[in-house]
């Protein structure tokens, strides 16, 4: 068949080009396996393909061998990771905040306690904005209206249940607005969002500060405030703290080791990922993608793990959601 | 005359052998990936993101771009010899197409879809290179009610596929709702008919399901009429391209599509199905051939799909590059790659990297020229598929759609749903009923459903949003007109025809 010929003739063409790509490798390096639970593309996929890229310029291991199950915020490779991947002490899996939330909000039979966390990476922080038509100056503003009717409000994000909505309830929460009253329009991804809201179609919007950024720069959107834990350089915007909501959130990404490693792969590799995350490489791949560092890792991880869950737990169940 | 001077720069960059090279490779890269269902251009992309380390960012745009435009070609490929379609934009293009190929047709089925494509891909290229601000204004306007109104005319419009009988046809639209219901619900995160498998948490893939009722189906019902003894594809009959009639009642189709294509793939969330329904839709309406349609297949249901979906490949490229929206997989793939660079895609993209942006632009043109180039010859090469002898040729269908389903989401679950599909498909050959509706349904009812209930979260439950909003209004209007229009029009005729004895108060 001929088109089956031609097919895999520029396949091979294309692994050839991604061949000849890879640097010469280090023989001594280990390699290993990184296994995505999303589709290739999203911040997770950059998240494994970037750390690939940095560990080998560092010699850090001689090559590394992604695969994707995508679906359903994790939920669908979870369960793979956890029974498939059993026990090898040379791999990965890419995380985050978002997984914690499709766990309780899909009532997933596998959590992330099943898993031997490594290392929190990277998160974003969100940001609060609003077209530059709004009325809304400052996120006190904002506030005032969602106190006065939070029907009026409607808000557009990510997806139900993910780290944006679980943003807008916190911040209700903390203001006194009961969650359940919240206006929220999801959209799926950043871009149509950002469409509602350059449309004026919504009041305000919620989601990573790196989809709103240009916007932001251009003055098409007013940025009220930012979830980070403290002012960001060249960010001309207070952090909701200082905005009187006591809330702060990044949408964090992390990497875990299967169930069943030894303890001794465990620590080599939180030791592997540590070297990376402190590398120039690292440093300079993050600032690209407007992650910021935030590495914690073995124990401490594990600690942060169980506080987030139980706090994105509380939230979800005030929206409704779980 | 600014845009012409940035787009004569623009050549200068994309002309250099390098970046040719690139995108003579992207654009075969790109026909290979639209062959096989499954490996779309957003995946292929995805997998070549780590060339970015390594090359500079104009090149590696034109390698996208170039297999971006490709797979649009590619798609239609599959569809039309093997009723296979490898991507979602050349589902409608299987309906005729493969009716052609079994007429003996195919090659000029071919034909008008890789000059369709060409047409089509030229002129929306041309409009994101001078219309882009002003497409993307229109585009703004869209918010929830506006898409929910444009998704009741598309329903309304694409009753004319829903083939003989309504009652068959509105029953397979309605399995389609269902089977487009299925995994988490954006709206509220909670799963719907998933049956606590989280295999279908993220829904059925509309290829697997295309895929299914139409490959599948079709070889079960071959299969099974084998003895009653004749074989129904007629390997070519007349010249291998385009006859001058066939050219005649391409044309009209190419442009008509280009002019659906291009505004709908622009939208926020447009997307290239939607432009293909319609497209066929009305090609199907002001056909002078009607009876073609559905059984020798008819040239114009090709080209107008064809040439919709390469025009609204075009359309995703104006909210990426004027305001850094992604609206597809794709875009938002490309995107990221912007970000490898440490270029962040927004409005000012056009004004900062006017190299990149417009070498781009005219390496989409270059790519458009070396895909016909490289598809017309081809044509002869894949109608001699249709010489390998049925069982032969239905058995290597069967092959690869199962292949090419498992290349989705290496998924075994998606196995077994694409041959319970080919069992319902043969079901539904065998009893009648269309499959194309089913297709529809699925596409057609989430987003509907998503944007009325976004509407309506916006607007705190108020109806009047639907009429009130002027674009809204006018697409609800056309609906209505699309739905008693041809009514009226019969009843009037009637009563011209029959004159005077029917005049009430005649006795």
């Amino acid at each position: 068949m001929l088109n089956r010929r031609r097919f895999l003739t520029s396949t091979g063409a294309a692994g050839f080009a991604a061949l000849h790509l890879s640097p010469a490798f280090a023989q001594d390096a280990p390699q290993i396996q990184i296994f995505v639970p999303a589709a290739p593309g999203g911040g997770w996929d950059q998240t494994a393909r970037t750390m690939d890229q940095v560990l080998r310029s560092e010699k850090l291991i001689s090559g590394s061998q992604i695969t994707n199950v995508g679906g359903a915020g994790g939920t669908v490779g979870l369960p793979q990771f956890i029974s498939q991947w059993n026990g090898k002490g040379n791999s990965l899996m890419v995380a985050g905040m978002v997984m914690v939330g499709a766990i309780i909000a899909n009532k997933s039979a596998n959590n992330l306690t099943e898993v031997t966390p490594i290392a929190r990476l990277t998160g974003e922080f969100e940001a609060l904005v609003v077209p530059a038509a709004s009325p809304f100056k400052t996120a006190a503003d904002f506030v005032a209206a969602l106190k006065a009717d939070p029907t009026k409000v409607p808000v557009a994000g990510g997806s139900a249940g993910g780290s944006d909505h679980i943003l807008f309830g916190l911040i209700a929460k903390t203001v006194g607005v009961p969650a359940a009253n919240l206006s929220y329009v999801p959209f799926a991804g950043g871009g149509e969002a950002l469409s509602a809201l350059l449309g004026n179609q919504v009041a305000a919007g919620i989601s990573g500060y790196g989809e709103f950024s240009e916007q932001v720069k251009a003055g098409a959107l007013r940025l009220l405030a930012i979830s980070a834990d403290k002012r960001q350089e060249g960010i001309d915007a207070p952090t909701l703290k200082e905005a009187g909501i006591d809330v702060e959130l990044f949408n964090w990404r992390g990497v875990f080791a299967p169930p069943g490693v030894s303890d001794a792969d465990k620590a080599a590799m939180i030791t592997l990922v540590e070297t990376m995350a402190k590398s120039d490489a690292w440093a300079t791949e993050c600032k690209n993608r407007n992650w910021t560092q935030i590495l914690l890792t073995g124990d401490d991880y594990a600690k942060f793990l169980a506080e987030d869950t139980a706090r994105i737990a509380a939230i979800l169940k005030d929206l409704g959601l779980a | 005359m600014e845009t012409l001077s940035h787009l004569a720069h623009g050549f200068s960059v994309a002309f250099t052998p390098v970046n040719l090279m690139w995108c003579l490779l992207g654009t075969t890269l790109g026909t290979a990936i639209g062959v096989l269902p499954g490996l779309g251009p957003a995946l292929t992309i995805a997998l070549l993101l780590p060339i970015t380390y390594q090359v500079a960012p104009e090149a590696s745009f034109i390698l996208f771009a170039g297999i971006y435009y490709g797979a649009m070609y590619g798609g239609s490929t599959t569809s039309i010899l093997l009723n296979t379609p490898g991507e979602s934009a050349t589902i409608v293009t299987a309906l005729e197409g493969n009716r052609m190929a079994r007429s003996g047709r195919g090659g000029a089925a071919l034909a008008t879809s890789a000059i369709g494509s060409f047409v089509a891909g030229t002129l929306g290229t041309l409009g994101v290179a001078f219309l882009a601000p002003v497409v993307v204004k229109f585009a703004l306007s869209f918010g929830p009610a506006e898409y929910f109104s444009l998704m009741v005319l598309a329903f309304i419009t694409v009753s004319a596929v829903l083939g003989s009988s309504s009652v068959r046809g509105l029953t397979s639209l309605f399995v389609g709702f269902v089977i487009g219901m299925i995994g988490v619900d954006l709206q509220t995160g909670q799963p719907r008919f998933t049956f606590g498998m989280s295999q279908l948490l993220d829904g059925v893939d509309v290829i697997v399901v295309a895929v299914g009722l139409f490959a599948v189906g079709e070889t079960f019902y071959m299969a099974s009429r084998r003895y009653a003894g004749k074989d129904e594809i007629v390997p070519l009959k007349g010249s291998l391209y385009m006859t001058a009639a066939e050219w005649a009642r391409s044309w009209k189709a190419w442009l008509r599509g280009a002019l659906l294509g291009f505004p709908i793939g622009a939208l926020p969330a447009g997307g290239a199905e939607i432009p293909t329904f319609l497209s066929y839709a009305i090609e199907k309406k002001l056909s002078k051939h009607k009876e073609e349609f559905g059984t020798v297949g008819a040239i114009e249901g090709v080209a107008g799909p064809e040439a919709a979906n390469n025009a609204s490949a075009a359309g995703v490229l104006v909210p990426m590059l004027t305001l850094g929206l992604p609206t597809s997989a794709t875009a938002a793939i490309m995107l990221s790659a912007f970000q490898s660079y440490g270029i962040n895609p927004g409005p000012m993209l056009f004004m900062t990297q006017a190299n990149l942006v417009w070498g781009l632009i005219a390496s989409l043109f270059i790519a458009n020229i070396i895909l016909v180039i490289l598809n017309l010859p081809l044509i002869g090469l894949w109608v001699r598929l249709l010489k390998i002898p049925a069982p032969q040729l239905y058995a290597g269908i069967l092959v690869f759609a199962t292949v090419g389903t498992y290349g989705i989401s290496q998924s075994p679950t998606d196995l077994v749903i694409l041959y319970l599909l080919g069992g319902a498909g043969f079901l539904m050959r065998r009893f009648d009923f269309p499959t194309a509706p089913v297709i529809i349904g699925m596409i057609l009812w989430p987003l509907a459903e998503t944007q009325f209930r976004r509407a309506m979260t916006i607007s705190n439950g108020d109806w009047s949003v639907f009429y009130k909003h002027p674009l809204s209004l006018t697409l609800l209007t056309l609906a209505f007109i699309g739905l008693i229009g041809p009514h009226i029009y019969a009843f009037i005729e009637r009563r011209r025809t029959r004159g005077p004895e029917h005049v009430p108060g005649d006795a």
